[in-house]
């Protein structure tokens, strides 16, 4: 099991290499420099000036240049110096708004599974029961919707019309001053329409393969037989069916990562959640390339994560998967 | 794949088609889409640009049906406009993602080893890129405009397009008929133009499909963020900016564009999935 585990971190290696030079590529080849922003409507800016800025950020350097320059200082795990005006280190700027955006990925991803699985193995088992003609045009539309409109609609839903919840931000302007408990339910109630919305999206998904991996288990000779010898239905289903349509979704876990972290640049920027989504949004408008190459970084490195973490509790539930890789 | 059972394929997958509700649904909704924008300039009841300040975020009326914008636009009327908006991008963003998709994968498939370990790879690596934050990071720098939302979304959507083309290739490449025509000299480019490819289109046909909606819903979502297709060019992602600025005061203004984008791209994936399941009734049900 080591073995497995090492051989994928070392295949992880290449992949960030050529995550690195790929993201570097883009940013750096595309037309426009960060330094227009600064100098562009600035009439005094003279030719010189914009030369000695340019020097400053080594943007005058050949590409590769610039690219290895970047590189050494990640082997350090230093991620550079932002390009805004605060001139903070990328790394302290991003740190203090992982935690906001992971915890509600994570809150997300629990919801999705508590909600898809149950739904999934209903629908399976009811097959086209009114239940599961229900969940299929539920699903259809899920898959349908696009998520910042039915965050349009529950806000005005349920922030204006209703008045039940607040509609930005994760924390309320007086939330010093309310005791404990309060302010604990004031943090719930901001992060409520966020995380639904972030869940949406993989709910209908995950519902849906949940869905035709049990049906294709159900069909299995081992169920037959778990029915032959007079197990009752529950049994057969929860403890024999349930485990078996439960494996390949783990490796929806990992693959579900990227979709998370893109998504919460727009329900960050709708809500006005000041997380790593709503950083990469206004970093990439003010073409701060050191921010931007950071949370590049670490989205591929969460993903890459993510997708390691799916390969070993794979490998771990499924002893053929270790044998044969 | 000789004359007759081609024949007898598409006989049986028109059959299958005509048969299947929710298909024919999302036909419907595509084909009314393509009427509707191209009929634009006779069926929008006002003129898209047209400002009026006398009527500024008036609701739903007789005159306005879905009622008017924050400068006194009509909403209607600039929702016909948008859905041509919507299927260019579709359409084009769909377009570069199958030819990159198509060749990459092809490649791959026919010729293994080197290359496709290379092509693998690169898929690999685009595949670990939250696609949203790599298309972000690339609009900030050019300038906004529909041509350049086109782009990047294909380049940024045919990896998926690749991996069934590859896998298509590995299967067909075995097969009689193409040992066949390599056994009568045929070259290779041959081989993969002729032989294998029209045998690989199914499941790219659709993936495209599938692939046009999420292109609909990816333009949108860069449109809302302000970062796609800019105003005065009415687009129904720009139209919800307007909807969230004016949230607490014009409703319709955030329902119906957003509605327009739903049907839509749920009338795509419902034909998407048409044609799939009519194609091979085994796939029906599975993802």
């Amino acid at each position: 099991m080591s073995r497995y585990i090492a051989r994928r971190l070392l295949i992880m290696i290449p992949l960030l290499f050529g995550i690195t030079l790929l993201s570097f590529a883009v940013i750096h080849l595309a037309p426009g420099s960060p330094t227009d922003l600064q100098t562009d409507l600035n009439p005094k800016a003279s030719i010189e000036a914009k030369e000695r800025l340019r020097a400053l950020y080594d943007l005058d350097k050949p590409f590769h240049v610039q690219y290895f320059l970047w590189l050494k200082k990640i082997l350090v795990l230093d991620l550079g110096t932002s390009f805004s005006p605060d001139r903070r280190p990328v790394s302290g700027k991003i740190l203090e708004r992982l935690p906001v955006t992971i915890s509600i990925n994570l809150l997300s991803m629990v919801l999705i599974f508590a909600a898809a699985i149950p739904i999934g193995v209903l629908s399976a088992v009811r097959q086209n029961s009114l239940f599961d003609k229900i969940t299929g045009v539920f699903v259809f539309i899920g898959f349908a919707m696009p998520t910042f409109w039915l965050a349009l609609l529950l806000m005005i839903l349920f922030g204006i019309h209703l008045g039940w919840l607040p509609i930005s931000g994760i924390r309320s302007i007086n939330h010093e001053y309310l005791p404990l408990v309060d302010s604990w339910i004031d943090l719930a109630k901001h992060l409520i329409l966020p995380v639904l919305l972030s869940a949406f999206g993989g709910l209908a998904g995950l519902s849906r393969y949940m869905r035709s991996n049990m049906l294709e288990v159900i069909r299995q000779d081992y169920i037959t037989t778990a029915r032959a010898k007079g197990l009752s239905e529950t049994t057969v289903i929860c403890r024999h069916a349930l485990r078996n349509a439960l494996l390949p979704v783990i490796t929806i876990l990992g693959l579900s990562v990227p979709g998370l972290i893109g998504g919460s640049v727009i329900f960050e920027t709708i809500f006005a959640i000041p997380g790593m989504g709503q950083l990469f949004y206004m970093s990439a408008m003010a073409r701060d390339y050191p921010v931007i190459m950071g949370i590049l970084l670490i989205g591929a490195v969460l993903t890459l994560l993510g997708n390691l973490l799916a390969d070993i509790s794979y490998a771990l539930a499924d002893p053929r998967i270790r044998v044969s890789r | 794949m000789g004359k007759g059972t081609g024949q007898g394929l598409w006989t049986d997958f028109r059959r299958r088609f005509s048969r299947n509700r929710l298909a024919l649904a999302g036909s419907v909704v595509v084909l009314l889409l393509f009427l509707v924008s191209f009929l634009a300039p006779v069926i929008a009841p006002h003129d898209p640009g047209a400002i009026d300040l006398g009527k500024v975020l008036s609701p739903p009326s007789g005159d306005h049906l879905l009622g008017t914008d924050q400068l006194g636009r009509d909403v209607l009327s600039r929702m016909i406009w948008g859905s041509r908006i919507s299927l260019k991008v579709g359409f084009v963003a769909t377009g570069i993602a199958i030819v990159i998709g198509t060749l990459l994968g092809a490649l791959s498939g026919y010729y293994g080893g080197f290359v496709d370990g290379l092509i693998m790879r690169l898929v690999d690596v685009m595949l670990c890129f939250p696609t949203f934050f790599l298309i972000l990071a690339v609009i900030a720098f050019l300038e906004p405009s529909i041509w350049n939302i086109m782009a990047i979304i294909g380049l940024t959507g045919w990896m998926g397009i690749t991996r069934l083309v590859r896998a298509d290739f590995i299967t067909l490449r075995e097969r009689e008929f193409v040992q066949a025509a390599r056994v009568i000299g045929a070259g290779d480019l041959r081989i993969i133009l002729v032989h294998m490819l029209p045998n690989a289109m199914a499941s790219v046909l659709v993936a495209a499909t599938l692939g046009i909606a999420g292109a609909i819903l990816t333009e949108s979502a860069l449109s809302f963020l302000g970062i796609g297709v800019q105003p005065p060019t009415p687009s129904w992602g720009n139209m919800l900016t307007a909807g969230k600025d004016n949230i607490d005061i014009a409703w319709w203004l955030s329902v119906f564009p957003g509605l327009a984008i739903l049907v839509t791209v749920l009338g795509f994936n419902l034909l998407g999935e048409g044609i799939r399941d009519s194609l091979d009734p085994r796939l029906r049900g599975r993802d």
